[in-house]
């Protein structure tokens, strides 16, 4: 097969950071080539200088594309020449349809009046190919974020795509609808696309990709065939972190004391369809230093949950009844939940969580500023003094905790958040996919908090879609299913399987 | 990993630290700019005026000019930092002022009672506007809005078309009246200088404090020749104005109420939890909440606070002119809303600074001023002020943008 795409020793620099050094990426027709790497190892960077963002002349290298070389100014540019780029955060405007976000910006129209017939009858034809079955006039808002990624890649088909790029196009998916994204890839695949998926879930990579490319620190240092036999997860993980991850989760000694919390009977009423519950009927315990998982799909209630209890921050007509080492615990509020000792790390740490225009400090004081205030003045010497504390206790990489939230990576932030709910001193800690979009070593810090948390006797409580790392680091797994707990398991007896054939079978 | 922790140090450190006078000029060249802003327009407003500016009768002026509209900045800058507008202030104002002069002239209620309802009616009319905000959730555009448009009507429903004054002498103190020197010697009013000398030195000294502090938790601090040329400008400029003021008549009370009402404010902002929590609420109100932050209630202070401060520059207003017309307060809510943005603010909520919002506020009052004495029509002043606003604001997404 000839190759569609050379890049040749690419090297982008910014002032001070040599973000790519000599990559080189070699795509062929036909095939869909993975991209790997751990955050910040360039890969963004490299699909940005491939697709224009970063213009012809602002990097070193050449680009060969479809046998000529590539001098692409622009997006725009690159698009005409049927490179699309699909990100993950999608770009689609909610209270538009599905015809009109399909052709934004390029529209069937003449002299700038839409033709809506010609519009619709190919938003038909374009849906059919990626297999949804909504009319072309429903609002994109309507749609799950799993149907929202296949209306995007309709989008790309639109633009007479040749090579899709997607960034991590999994990564807000649930299983089935990953599946589903999965399968399209092959089916274009089978069309003659050849497409480029960023991703960190090496199952799906396994699953899909023809060629395997591995960045580490701005560099290729792998190209591996896919099909060939030694191409294993380690293998992979291996040129990733330049490491052996013989261990990907640390081993903690497993001792689960008295009962710590306790929730019955917890029932959550839908905030906007009054009809429905979100939550229904949910019971669980927490034992004292165990780490109790909540695995499901996305969309099964577990957010909801936790939401839910942390303060009432979700829902409404909230019922059931929480206990802390027995007794009832007011958890009406953020600020009694708080006090109660319960604590609640977001999935979304950008939107929910951290306040990014600030510094390090002062988002790990937030909701436990009395501590290091009196009389209501903050004590700013003591402030600093806690968080720098944080900053070495977490291993929080940043020259100063006056560093603004906005300018660290995504592992650095979430540890910010983590220390943030730990100098409130909770009992009973409920993290929400606590190592969402975060590289590798990063994971293994996070994972290594978790048991240090648990060996002091605290409770933690652990949402996740990552069944390994559920099964790496539980006691016990609970298996919640459109908003109830279907199954319980201890860490001996759980396995992917048997947790996922409990939710379809359901 | 490690690699990949080294390299993600040196693009943090490229953000924000990092050493040299010129790199901590750059750093913080929002701030520098605007003192240096306000300096240069002064200058150039002295020469061109031919020294009129700086007149002692000209700086009483400046200060009696302004005080109503930096008073209500300070309200305007911690409704802005929580994430929200208040278009209704130069109404509330216009209206407190007609309800004041419809309670001491035509109805004789002693005026410290009258001051005090004005006062509560303020805070009352804040809470009214901040409630359909903060708990109902309507943007706060709309709400001040409806307030503009409902408080122009009620004071000229409440004055029925006609000026109403002139006020007693102990109202009208609260604008046109001067701390007196308690050492009698009049010209120069020995107070004022003394006054002056301490605010000086207690600004000195908190500098030194604030270094001191930043030296003890290795916090990066301002290069010592920047810190001495800055507060010699600082020092300078304020026993300058003092002097001046001093061979006048003194203090004027406004003067005295507005730096209290500064120091007060800049402290809540920057020293207390309540302070704190506005900044978040405006960075991100929903992380805010998941913080423990009763950010609705938070919400609704901000604008009885604004509602209150409002009332406040109403009365002072009204004691200035020693009458309330009813279109006392037209459009001054844009004058205020411009200076706290010239002073920094971000319009996105959880950025701004009290001192910047009274400079804003000082270097608007100049240019009005300045283009006033030199006979520049009104016309003009508008653009020109127009202009001077959106310079600022450019300034600063450049400077955002260059940082990023």
């Amino acid at each position: 097969m000839r190759s569609l795409l050379e890049m040749r020793a690419i090297t982008k620099t910014f002032p001070g950071v040599k973000a790519l050094d000599s990559v080189d990426l070699e795509v062929r027709e036909g095939e869909i080539h993975a991209l790997v790497g751990e955050n910040g190892a360039g890969k963004s960077t490299l699909m940005k200088v491939l697709s224009g963002v970063y213009p012809y002349g602002s990097y070193e290298g050449e680009i060969l594309y479809d046998g000529a070389t590539a001098t692409f100014s622009d997006i725009k540019d690159s698009e005409r020449h049927g490179i699309i780029i699909i990100h993950q955060e999608l770009a689609l405007i909610p209270l538009l349809s599905i015809a009109e976000n399909l052709f934004l910006g390029n529209e069937c129209a003449s002299a700038g009046v839409i033709r809506w017939e010609e519009t619709f009858r190919r938003t038909g034809d374009l849906l059919r190919k990626v297999g949804l079955k909504e009319p072309p006039g429903t609002p994109v808002e309507r749609l799950g974020v799993g149907k929202q990624q296949l209306v995007e890649i309709a989008k790309a088909l639109a633009k007479d795509v040749r090579l899709l790029i997607l960034d991590e196009p999994t990564a807000a998916l649930s299983e089935s609808d990953s599946q589903a994204l999965l399968d399209l890839l092959l089916e274009l695949k089978g069309q003659g696309v050849t497409s480029i998926i960023i991703s960190h879930k090496l199952n799906e990579v396994r699953r899909v990709a023809d060629t395997i490319t591995v960045i580490r620190d701005g560099s290729t240092v792998a190209t591996m065939d896919a099909s060939g036999e030694d191409v294993s997860e380690d293998r992979i993980v291996r040129a990733m972190v330049g490491r052996d991850m013989s261990q990907r989760y640390p081993d903690r000694e497993r001792r689960a004391g008295e009962v710590l919390f306790e929730v019955k009977g917890w029932t959550v009423g839908h905030p906007e369809h009054t009809d429905r519950t979100a939550v229904h009927d949910v019971s669980f315990t927490v034992h004292a230093g165990e780490v109790v998982g909540i695995a499901g799909l996305m969309g099964a209630g577990r957010t909801e949950l936790a939401m839910s209890l942390f303060g009432r921050s979700w829902g409404r007509d909230i019922r059931g009844e929480a206990l802390l080492r027995g007794r009832p615990v007011d958890l009406s509020t953020v600020d009694r939940s708080v006090r109660a000792g319960l604590a609640y790390v977001t999935e979304d740490r950008k939107a929910l969580g951290l306040i990014l225009d600030e510094t390090i400090q002062r988002n790990i004081t937030l909701p436990n500023l009395g501590a290091v205030s009196r009389a209501g003045v903050v004590n700013e010497a003591e402030e600093t003094q806690v968080s720098e504390r944080y900053r070495q206790a977490m291993n929080i990489r940043t020259p100063s905790v006056f560093q603004k939230v906005m300018n660290l990576s995504g592992g650095n932030q979430q540890k910010v958040v983590l220390s943030r709910w730990l100098f409130t001193e909770p009992e009973v800690l409920i993290l929400d996919e606590p190592t969402r979009g975060i590289d590798v070593g990063a994971k293994f810090e996070i994972y290594g908090i978790i048991n240090a948390l648990s060996a002091e006797g605290k409770g933690v409580v652990m949402i996740s879609s990552e069944m390994p790392e559920l099964l790496g680091m539980c006691d016990r797994i609970y298996v919640m299913n459109d908003g109830t707990f279907v199954g319980e398991f201890d860490a001996e007896e759980a396995s992917q399987e048997r947790i996922m054939s409990l939710i379809v079978t359901e | 990993m490690t690699t990949t922790a080294s390299q993600e140090t040196t693009a943090d450190e490229q953000g924000a630290t990092g050493k040299g006078l010129g790199h901590y000029l750059i750093a913080h060249m929002r701030e520098y700019g605007l003192l240096f802003a306000l300096i240069a327009i002064m200058g150039f407003f002295e020469i061109v005026t031919g020294g009129t500016l700086l007149k002692p009768i000209n700086i009483t002026n400046l200060v009696l000019q302004n005080s109503y509209i930096i008073i209500m900045a300070l309200g305007m800058l911690i409704v802005i930092v929580g994430g929200n507008i208040d278009l209704s202030v130069g109404s509330v104002m216009g209206f407190i002022g007609a309800l004041s002069a419809v309670m001491i002239v035509e109805w004789q209620v002693s005026v410290p009672l009258a001051v005090l309802a004005c006062l509560i009616t303020g805070a009352l009319i804040g809470a009214a506007q901040g409630y359909w905000v903060a708990y109902w959730a309507i943007p706060s555009f709309i709400v001040t809005l409806a307030g503009m448009l409902v408080f122009r009507g009620l004071s000229l429903w409440l004055l029925e078309g006609q000026s109403v004054g002139p006020f007693p002498r102990e109202f009208q103190a609260l604008s046109t009246g001067f701390i007196p020197d308690i050492f009698n010697v009049k010209r120069p009013n020995v107070t004022a200088i003394a006054a002056g000398v301490i605010a000086v030195a207690v600004i000195v000294w908190m500098g030194f404090a604030k270094r001191a502090r930043n030296r003890a938790y290795g916090i990066e601090d301002e290069p010592f020749g920047l810190f001495v040329i800055r507060n010699v400008v600082i020092a300078w400029a304020f026993l300058f104005l003092v002097w001046k003021l001093a061979t006048f008549r003194g203090l004027p009370n406004v003067l005295i109420t507005m730096a209290v009402l500064t120091i007060i404010y800049a402290f809540i902002t920057e020293k207390t939890t309540l302070g704190r929590r506005i900044y978040a609420l405006g960075g991100n109100a929903k992380a805010a909440k998941l913080s423990g932050i009763r950010t609705e209630r938070l919400t609704f202070l901000t604008f009885v606070n604004m509602g209150l401060l409002a009332a406040l520059a109403g009365l002072i207003f009204a004691a200035r002119l020693n009458t309330a017309t009813p279109k006392a307060g037209f459009g001054l809510e844009l004058d205020v809303i411009a200076a706290v943005f010239i002073g920094g603010a971000s319009m996105s909520g959880g950025v701004g600074k009290i001192v910047g919002a009274v400079v804003g506020g000082f270097l608007m009052g100049v240019m009005n001023n300045g283009m006033s004495i030199m006979g520049i029509g009104i016309d003009y002043q508008q653009v020109i002020k127009g202009m001077v606003l959106l310079a600022a604001v450019i300034f600063d997404v450049y400077n955002k943008q260059r940082q990023a």
